[in-house]
């Protein structure tokens, strides 16, 4: 499903926040990255959603190759990816209502036909009220507003999930239904998923495998570590 | 009224906390007072402007020679200028193409600036790099020469003096935006809005100029002053309007002969009458900044 070879990225070519990492997510496959904070995981995860163009490296999805990253990259790829992350406050635009940031990529893609069935079908899924919806992201708490995110993230119905630090500032129920809500998304369309965090208790429980910061680093020379 | 308003700090507190309540309650009222002057003056002056004109059925062109160079009295509150005309209506006509001038100027002046702003800011790159140091050569000649030569192309009249403040005051603007938009562009909203699949003109029109029109906005309003002292200068140097049409400039531009005369109310008034709308607007502006972005003040000042 994703294939990420030798990839070395940062924010300044002279000096890349990681050199040569490598990780794979086979489909339907769920994969926990592991991490200490400012490791380069969150850059990891940009890469893998076609929102960072790494400095060197090959990056593969569904067995296309990527060339192209952010706009510049076909809409039908860059939706193949469903991204959440870590602040929900940062994440969501603080004009629009939880209704219209949850079907913004419907609108985008120009779908408006299914926008009510779709909200009606995703908003009990994340666990969202009618109420809610109509609410704006500052009338909000950050547990509802992830819920939304995640909503947003799922609309155009990903094969792979990108959460990077999805739970990082939520309580534990909240992060439960969020898990629930994933992996009920998961068991119905059998999409993969890439699970970036520092909890390693959760990503343990949550995920079929979970891959170390550390191994995804190779050496010079060496292979990847992942099958 | 306005007195009531503030509390008295209980004299238990004032002591323990010093003075900085007081002082807070003091720098509210001022801003209150500077808001509810600035309104009024600005509603009084527009609607002036708007409503005597159709309403009093009198020729602002109505030469007197009888009654020529007369101070101020009852008959005419601003006196009379050097070939009779009644000053007062001549300045609330002036004020009407200067308010009109600058309106129209400051709003296709915004236009153009959050236009180019934006497109530079949303590519980036070297479109970015580019289209700034464009903008960097028109701002490096000054406004009022670049002004001059362009109305120079054309014959005088309303419609040069807007095209020719318009295109010179739209830089201040769209270097506000981009820089706007350049710090919004980074958040992660913008990258959810691209991984969900959103075109650039998307994200630009959805996410990024609804969040910069405050400022932009506020660089309008600040604008129209710009444009009413540009439009006047160049009336001055009667290259503006028409010299028979009144505009402020004009006015204090033909005024001025009798100044050294010693006949003083023919240049005092129009003179007034620019500089106090200004004054109000640029109140009215500093509130509205205030409000959005007290940090943010260097470049949003008149």
């Amino acid at each position: 499903m994703l294939e990420l070879h030798d990839i070395t990225a940062g924010y300044d070519r002279r000096n890349p926040v990681f050199t040569r990492a490598a990780l794979s997510v086979a489909p339907g496959e769920s994969v926990g990255l592991l991490g200490p904070s400012g490791c380069g995981k969150s850059t990891l995860a940009r890469v893998a959603a076609l929102l960072h163009r790494p400095d060197a490296g090959r990056v593969s999805l569904d067995g296309t190759e990527v060339r192209a990253w952010r706009h510049r990259a076909p809409r039908a790829l860059r939706t193949t990816v469903g991204v959440v992350f870590q602040q929900p406050r940062m994440s969501a635009d603080p004009r629009l209502r939880l209704r219209d940031l949850i079907v913004e990529p419907l609108r985008a893609a120009g779908r408006r036909t299914g926008i009510p069935a779709r909200l009606a079908e995703l908003a009990p899924a994340v666990g969202l009220t009618d109420d809610l919806l109509a609410r704006r992201p500052h009338e909000v708490s950050d547990g509802q507003l992830q819920r939304a995110c995640l909503a947003r993230a799922l609309v155009l119905r990903p094969r792979l999930l990108v959460c990077d630090e999805m739970t990082g500032m939520l309580d534990a129920s909240t992060t439960a239904a969020l898990v629930t809500a994933v992996e009920a998304y998961r068991a119905e369309t059998g999409a993969s998923l890439l699970a970036v965090g520092h909890d390693r208790l959760l990503l343990e429980r949550w995920c079929d495998r979970t891959v170390d910061w550390s191994d995804c680093l190779t050496p010079a020379g060496g292979g990847s570590p992942t099958s | 009224m306005a007195d009531r308003v503030t509390p008295a700090p209980p004299a238990t507190r004032a002591s323990r906390t010093t003075r900085a309540p007081r002082r807070l309650g003091a720098g509210r009222q001022a801003r209150r007072v500077r808001l509810w002057t600035s309104a009024l003056i600005v509603g009084a002056v527009v609607l002036t402007v708007l409503l005597v004109p159709p309403l009093v059925q009198l020729d602002e062109q109505a030469v007197d020679l009888s009654r020529k160079l007369l101070p101020p009295s009852w008959d005419h509150p601003f006196g009379t200028d050097d070939v009779g005309r009644d000053l007062l209506f001549r300045c609330v006509y002036g004020l009407r193409v200067s308010l009109l001038v600058g309106l129209v100027a400051a709003l296709v002046a915004t236009l153009i600036g959050t236009a180019v702003g934006a497109a530079a800011a949303s590519l980036g790159g070297w479109t970015d790099r580019v289209v700034m140091r464009i903008v960097d050569a028109f701002a490096s000649v000054p406004h009022l020469l670049l002004g001059i030569f362009i109305v120079a192309m054309f014959r005088p009249g309303v419609w040069p003096v807007i095209v020719s403040v318009a295109l010179t005051h739209w830089l201040s603007t769209a270097r506000i935006v981009r820089s706007e938009v350049l710090s919004l562009r980074s958040r992660p909203y913008i990258d959810a809005a691209v991984s969900g699949g959103a075109s650039r003109w998307r994200v630009t029109v959805r996410h990024l100029l609804p969040a910069v029109l405050p400022q932009a906005g506020l660089a309008a309003v600040l604008m129209v002053p710009h444009a009413m002292w540009h439009e006047s200068a160049l009336s001055f140097l009667g290259l503006g309007l028409p010299s028979h049409q009144a505009s402020l400039g004009n006015l204090v531009q033909s005024a001025r002969s009798s100044l050294l005369a010693g006949d003083w109310w023919p240049t005092l008034f129009p003179g007034l009458l620019l500089i106090v709308p200004t004054l109000a607007l640029a109140g009215l502006a500093g509130v509205w900044r205030d409000r959005l972005n007290p940090r943010r003040r260097s470049e949003l000042m008149l």
